[in-house]
Parts: C-alpha cells; sequence; structure tokens
C-alpha cells in the first residue's frame, strides 16, 4: 500500500530529527575552531585535540571510565543474560514477580534516588565488613545494577523470538540441556548480547550521578571530571573530547550494527538452506 | 518440556536476583533507617538507629526531625511541586512531538523506517551529559540560535534563554523525545492495519479512523513513553544545574545540594524517600503496563 504524508506530519518529523542532531553538529564543528572564542570562528584548527594529550587530570579519569565501563558491563551481560533465561524459560518460580521488577525498576528509577540509597548501603557494609572501599568497586556494582535491565530486555526479546525446536532436536538427539543451550541457543543470542554489552558499556561511560554518590575521594571518572568542567562554562577543550568520545561511540555502534546484520543475514540464509 | 530440573534452575536465577536484591532493593532499607537518624560530625555523618546497651538491649532511635523539617522548610515542598510541574509540562511536550514522529515512522515504507529507526536511537547511545552541553552551545546568549537570529536582523538584542525556565524545559525535550517516540513507535507499528482499512472503506474520513482506532489502540505506548519521560525528568540533576538558573530548583538539585554541600546524609535520605513515596505511582502504573506488554 502507497503511503501518503500530509506536510505536517513530515515537518514534524524532520524538525525532532534537527533538534536532536544539530547542537551535536555545532559543538563537533566548534571543536575544530582555531579561536579560543566560542562564537567566533577563526579557521581550522586541532589544537584543542593536542592540548587534551597534556592534561593528565583527564587521561587519569578517562582510563577509570574505560576500565569501569569494561568491567562492569561484561558483569552486567552474564547476569542480565541469566535474568533473561530465567524469565523467558521458566514460566513460575518463586520471586518472579521479585526479578521482574528490580530488573524494570532502574530504566524508570531516578539515578539520584538509586545514587544515595547505594551509597548508603556501601557505607553501612563497609562499618560492619570492612568492604567495599568507595571507588571503582562501588562504581562497577552500581553500574552493573542498571546495565542489567538494559541486557535484559534485549536479550529477552531475542530469546522470545528464538526458535526452540532447534534446540529441543538437540535434547532429542541426546545432548543435555545446558549443552543445548551453549551450543545452539547462545549463537542467536550472541548478536543481543554484543549489543547490550556496547549499550551497558556507553552507558556506564556516561554516568555522572549514581558515580558522584557511590565513588569515593580520588576516584574520579570522565564524566565527573567533564561536569566539573563544564560547570563553569563552554570550553572548546571540552568540545575537542566531546567530539572524540562520541565519534568513537558513533563508530562502534555502526561497526557493530554492520556485524550483527551480517551475522543475521548470513543465519537466516543457514536456515533457508537447511530448509531444503 | 523442562530446559533443566528444579534444583538446577537456581543456579541460573539465584545469582541475579541476589544480586539486585542486595545492591538495588535493601539499599532502599537502608536509607528508609537513616532517613530516621541524626546528623553527626563523624564517619558516616550520621548517628545509629540500632544500639546496643550494656545488658545486650537493642534500642531503637527514632528521630523523626527529617521528616519534620521537609515539611518546615518551604524550600522542599516548593522543589517537588515544580519538579512535577516541570516534568509533566515536558512530557506533554514531548507527547505532542513524539506522536507525530512515531506516527510517521511506522508508516513509512520497511527500509525507510529501519533507517528512521536508527536516526532515533543513535542520539540514545550519546553521552546524555554531553549532550546537555551541546545544547548549551546552540542557546547560550553568543550561540549559535542568537548568531543567526542577530544576523538575519530578526533581533536586535540576543535572546535570553540560558538560565531561565525555557532552557530547562528545552533541555528534557531534548534529552528524552527517543523515550517517548520508540514505546510509542513500537504500539502503532503492531496496529492491525486491516481495522484502520475496514472503517476507511466503511466511509470514516482520516482524522475520524485516527481518533477511533488508531489513538485508543496506541494508549499503551502513550502510558509507557509518557513515563519514561516524565518519572526520570522529576528526579533530573545535571539538566536544571547546567541550563537552569537558581529559581529552577528541582528536587534532584536540591538533594545533591543537601548531601554534597550541606553533607546532611540523613536529611537527604529523607528526601529521597519522601521523592520515591511520591514517584510511587507513576512507577507502578509503568512497571502495570510493562509486565503486562511483556507477557504479551
Amino acid at each position: 500500500m502507497e503511503q501518503r504524508y500530509s506536510p505536517l506530519l513530515l515537518t514534524v518529523l524532520c524538525a525532532g530529527i534537527a533538534i536532536l542532531y544539530l547542537p551535536i553538529l555545532v559543538l563537533i564543528a566548534f571543536s575544530f575552531n582555531a579561536s579560543p572564542l566560542v562564537n567566533v570562528w577563526g579557521g581550522f584548527s586541532t589544537a584543542w585535540y593536542l592540548q587534551l594529550l597534556h592534561d593528565r587530570q583527564l587521561l587519569q579519569a578517562a582510563l577509570l571510565s574505560l576500565e569501569v565501563a569494561f568491567t562492569a558491563s561484561s558483569v552486567a551481560v552474564v547476569l542480565g543474560t541469566m535474568t533473561a533465561v530465567a524469565l523467558v524459560r521458566f514460566s513460575k518460580f518463586r520471586g518472579r514477580l521479585l526479578l521482574t521488577g528490580m530488573v524494570n525498576a532502574p530504566l524508570v528509577m531516578p539515578e539520584i534516588i538509586t545514587g544515595i540509597t547505594q551509597l548508603l548501603l556501601f557505607v553501612s557494609m563497609f562499618q560492619l565488613f570492612s568492604w567495599p572501599h568507595r571507588g571503582f568497586t562501588t562504581i562497577v556494582i552500581s553500574h552493573v545494577a542498571f546495565c542489567c535491565a538494559y541486557v535484559t530486555i534485549t536479550v529477552q526479546s531475542r530469546l522470545q523470538s528464538a526458535d526452540r525446536s532447534l534446540e529441543e532436536a538437540a535434547m532429542d538427539l541426546g545432548s543435555g540441556p545446558a549443552r543445548a543451550f551453549i551450543e545452539i541457543t547462545l549463537p542467536i543470542l550472541a548478536p543481543a548480547i554484543l549489543s547490550s554489552w556496547l549499550l551497558s558499556f556507553t552507558l556506564s561511560l556516561d554516568d555522572l550521578v549514581i558515580s558522584s554518590f557511590v565513588s569515593g575521594p580520588g576516584a574520579s571518572t570522565l564524566p565527573m571530571v567533564i561536569f566539573s568542567k563544564v560547570k563553569l562554562g563552554v570550553s572548546p577543550d571540552v568540545n575537542a573530547l566531546a567530539s572524540l568520545i562520541i565519534g568513537a561511540v558513533g563508530v562502534g555502534v555502526i561497526i557493530a550494527g554492520y556485524l550483527m546484520r551480517r551475522a543475521d543475514q548470513r543465519r537466516a540464509l543457514e536456515m533457508q538452506l537447511a530448509e531444503r | 518440556m523442562k530446559l533443566l530440573d528444579r534444583p538446577g534452575r537456581w543456579l541460573i536465577i539465584l545469582p541475579p536476583l541476589l544480586f539486585l536484591l542486595i545492591f538495588f532493593l535493601i539499599p532502599f532499607a537502608f536509607a528508609f533507617k537513616i532517613s530516621f537518624a541524626d546528623a553527626a560530625p563523624h564517619v558516616p555523618p550520621f548517628t545509629d538507629v540500632f544500639t546496643r546497651s550494656a545488658d545486650h538491649h537493642l534500642h531503637l532511635q527514632i528521630s523523626l526531625a527529617n521528616y519534620q523539617y521537609l515539611f518546615t522548610d518551604d524550600v522542599y515542598g516548593v522543589a517537588y511541586l515544580y519538579s512535577l510541574k516541570t516534568a509533566f509540562f515536558s512530557t506533554l511536550i514531548c507527547l505532542a512531538l513524539g506522536y507525530p514522529m512515531a506516527y510517521a515512522i511506522a508508516r513509512a515504507s520497511k527500509a525507510t523506517q529501519n533507517i528512521l529507526l536508527l536516526i532515533i536511537i543513535l542520539p540514545f547511545w550519546t553521552s546524555f551529559l554531553l549532550r546537555v552541553y551541546a545544547l548549551e552551545g546552540i542557546i547560550r546568549d553568543n550561540g549559535l540560535l542568537n548568531t543567526v537570529l542577530l544576523h538575519l536582523g530578526l533581533i536586535h538584542e540576543p535572546l535570553r534563554i540560558m538560565r531561565t525556565t525555557l532552557a530547562v524545559y528545552l533541555g528534557i525535550i531534548y534529552s528524552y523525545l527517543p523515550f517517548m517516540v520508540l514505546p510509542l513507535f513500537a504500539t502503532l507499528e503492531k496496529l492491525d492495519r486491516s481495522l484502520l482499512e475496514a472503517a476507511a472503506d466503511l466511509g470514516s474520513p482520516p482524522w475520524k479512523v485516527f481518533l477511533d482506532i488508531t489513538l485508543p489502540l496506541s494508549i499503551p505506548g502513550v502510558i509507557a513513553g509518557s513515563m519514561l519521560v516524565f518519572i526520570p525528568a522529576v528526579g533530573e540533576f545535571v539538566i536544571p544545574s547546567l541550563l537552569g538558573g537558581p529559581d529552577n530548583l528541582m528536587i534532584g538539585r536540591v538533594l545533591w545540594d543537601e548531601f554534597f554541600g550541606n553533607h546532611d546524609w540523613p536529611v537527604a535520605a529523607a528526601v529521597a524517600i519522601a521523592f520515591l513515596l511520591l514517584l510511587a505511582g507513576p512507577i507502578a502504573i509503568y512497571q502495570y503496563y510493562n509486565v503486562k506488554q511483556l507477557e504479551a
């Protein structure tokens, strides 16, 4: 059926997309501005990018953020996938509603509440067990808690649409349920797991509020450093840093999307061939 | 057929269940407990609610002072109401802007749909903090908007947007628009086309088809999208503190200041608990629709 668009509908769509993209494009353009004045174009320059390399505080924070994001997203992928398997495959078990509620709540819970409650837990735990020290460990734990939600949702929808007959066939042929799951279903879930790992990584890399609460003295993540710089106003070196982060994430997402589509197409092709 | 025998299942269920129980749910109990403590000048900066006396009896020392303080100091009530109001109107604007967008995407051809969806989702992958910062580059006094308008001669002096209520609204709409569009798209896309065609064949004009069929059937998406915008927006901290002025005291900012500025953890805990109670209704609505959608 041929769809007709009303001009109004088209205008709103374009305006909405423009709102989403214009600020970022302007920011990237001005990160190459030679002039330190933020509203005057002084010619093309990469000076601000070079300046970043000499900012020790910034580099340290970036390293900490990358370590946190890598650890947190890796743990979250495991726990989130387990949750998805439990919710999709085990129809009834004690605590199902509790698990559904807990895994979904971080999606809407204001970060500031999560941050403050988790800090109070960590402080009370430290009093009792002398663990955990506020810093890397506590930031990772908090990030895992909210990243789990995104992993579960992504993997869950993939698992629901996955064909169970292959796994059942494998079990009929004598492989155990765990082996059938690992050899048949896990490869089908792989694209969803990879994309949720990437999403968790970027969400963790981006988190300001929760990290600010649960981190201790001396452990500043990249968003914390950026926030304190940005509070002072717009500055060209932050523009450069922001462009780098946005560019890296953008390229990562596009490559991952391409790889996943190719894997999906190959799988679809194999399925077609197998059915002949 | 069972995937695993019953005891084996718990190997998969327990790790995430325990993790979330300990590090997501139980923290609320600790916050609840500490909201009844008093601030104290040591580490950690609050008194014990439970104390053990010399004869090994457990004593409960509850102080309601923090909650009383919330009611006596105007700042909190004003900030709560202001946050609710700001979140409510931003949600309405997001809905007004996001509904036509989702509708247009749902009606596009499959190939266009994928591209448009990618365009909507991509900002979601870019840093929230950096996007708010990028918006500042547009709306500040010597930003792009004012430069262009001045150049065109449409205005003679820069518009003052930064540090105003308008900036906070722009920030929330800009940041949360994708959260509105995606659930709306999901419901609009699932809509049964034959219903629309039947109504049109029976002589219903397009606007009536929309009001009678499309709109009622998309209500779950409207609710999911609105909650995904409304609830986080009430607790928003980054946007009011970077774009807003001193008048834009949203509760997230008050909580932050109480904690990092005044170091009064028990009052901050009480603010958080009161805030959570305030949001319990909307969160329950969201969870209800979420579970219903997943089971469907």
